[in-house]
């Protein structure tokens, strides 16, 4: 069984323990053993980069280092929050030397600054996606929207992952498993974000264009890769119901929930009974 | 350093600690246009950009005291449609981080500090979010002590919210990491 590098981050830990569930479950079809990333930290997300930018590199920074120790050459990041912090940080510190230093000597560990991150999609793409195909036992043939969001595509210049206003390798995937993507306009746009619970309303506003949008065009499922935007679009329904004057029904699946059903993973083997609004399969 | 064009010295504080040089920006627009939160804002990023280009104290001031600064939701779009790639989001964080610094924050935006604030303080007593201690903290911190009431049970029937916390062992590197990010 071939072995890499997890860092499951505090999402799916908690709120989005079904964005874990399926991720592993899905690699275990494919004979892979995502290994945790040992007493790993929380990367901050977007508390400490907002009040505090030394704390915002020096989490990041510990986790890449511990990585590194445990001889980890590659990790898999799920959430794509914290696929952008991990990303951004090994960036910022490979550019400024000074700062590697300071921050090696903080978090009291090497920093060689060469660790692969990926996130969900590159990770299937890469180990996954040529054998797909041949392992699908129920195709998903659901019309879908694929949301990608702010953090999986931005800063394109750092992440240099996929098109920036119009991505396309959830699209490619969903099709893989007999899904049909459907074109809409929020691909990329922002749901809200860490304002859930500071400001809800405009989590409300924001979440609601784009659930409206998804119903609009026919899909019957939004696919999404990052736990930030699923509980904001799913756990916050009933205030993107009251913003929009009308009862949506839309369901909101991980991309690995999603993938998992179509090579056969049972409903609760992919945690959808988990999700607020139900999807019914 | 001060320049002669810099009277007040906040531009090349700016520059130096973000990267950003405000005068490369034109005032297209593209930033206001993106922005998924600029019509909640005082001031939309492209007159943010333009108050800084015044180098006027009392503009800068302003900005500190603004509610764009915490409103900015981070999500890059700015950034990404910039033709002159200017890192309006950085410059975000590095006013947010004056506004508390100098004690103008904005006193509608409080409840968003006082998150980030709850957010930082969990990660800092056991390394990992505890969300439970999360929006416990908050509560306190704000006194909106009925808020979500609905939605934490179900999140806890569906297994959503742990109890137990999770915590990092090496307490002693996760101390030190707080401690001399604090000094800086």
């Amino acid at each position: 069984m071939m072995e890499i590098g997890f860092y499951p981050g505090c999402s799916l830990k908690g709120s989005s323990s079904e964005y874990a569930q399926s991720t592993l479950a899905l690699a275990k079809v494919f004979d892979i053993s995502l290994v945790e990333i040992e007493d790993w930290n929380c990367c901050g997300a977007t508390a400490a980069h907002n009040i505090n930018h030394e704390i915002a590199v020096a989490l990041p920074a510990r986790i890449l280092a511990l990585a590194e120790k445990q001889g980890l050459t590659e990790i898999v990041v799920p959430c794509a929050a914290c696929y952008n912090r991990l990303t951004v940080t090994q960036h910022e510190l490979n550019s400024d030397p000074d700062l590697k230093a300071r921050v090696a000597k903080i978090v009291q560990m090497p920093l060689s600054g060469r660790i692969q991150i990926f996130n969900v999609m590159q990770f299937i793409e890469k180990y996954i996606a040529d054998r797909l195909e041949e392992k699908i036992i129920k195709p998903f043939e659901w019309k879908v929207v694929c949301y990608y969001g702010c953090l999986l595509v931005r800063p394109h210049n750092i992440l240099q992952f996929d098109r920036l206003e119009d991505p396309q390798s959830m699209d490619v995937l969903m099709r893989k498993i007999g899904a049909v993507p459907l074109d809409w306009g929020y691909k990329t746009e922002c749901c809200g974000a860490g304002f859930s619970v500071s400001r809800t309303e405009v989590v409300a506003k924001l979440s609601g264009k784009i659930v409206k949008d998804a119903e609009e065009r026919g899909a019957k499922a939004i696919i999404v890769a990052c736990p930030m935007c699923q509980s904001n679009l799913d756990m916050r329904r009933s205030h993107i119901d009251h913003y929009l004057q009308q009862k949506t029904h839309i369901p909101v699946l991980f991309i690995t929930q999603a993938i998992g059903l179509a090579v056969g993973l049972k409903r609760e083997e992919v945690g959808l009974e988990k999700l607020f609004v139900a999807a019914e399969v | 350093m001060q320049t002669t064009h810099d009277k007040s010295g906040y531009l090349s504080e700016i520059r130096s600690a973000t990267g950003v040089n405000v005068s490369r920006c034109y005032q297209c627009g593209k930033c206001s246009a993106g922005c998924a939160v600029a019509d909640e804002m005082d001031y939309p990023p492209s007159l943010t950009m333009r108050m800084l280009q015044t180098n006027d104290v009392t503009h800068y001031h302003q900005l500190l005291e603004s509610e764009t600064i915490w409103l900015c939701v981070s999500c890059q779009n700015c950034l990404s449609r910039c033709p002159m790639e200017i890192d309006i989001p950085r410059l975000m964080d590095y006013l947010r981080e004056k506004s508390i610094e100098e004690k103008q924050v904005n006193k509608k935006s409080k409840y968003i500090l006082s998150f980030h604030r709850a957010f930082l303080d969990s990660i800092k007593y056991t390394g990992r979010l505890y969300e439970i201690g999360l929006i416990a903290d908050y509560k306190m911190r704000t006194f909106k002590i009925l808020q979500d009431m609905d939605i934490a049970p179900k999140m806890f029937a569906k297994g959503k919210l742990p109890i137990i916390p999770e915590r990092v062992k090496n307490k002693k590197q996760l101390n030190t990491i707080f401690k001399e990010s604090d000094k800086k």
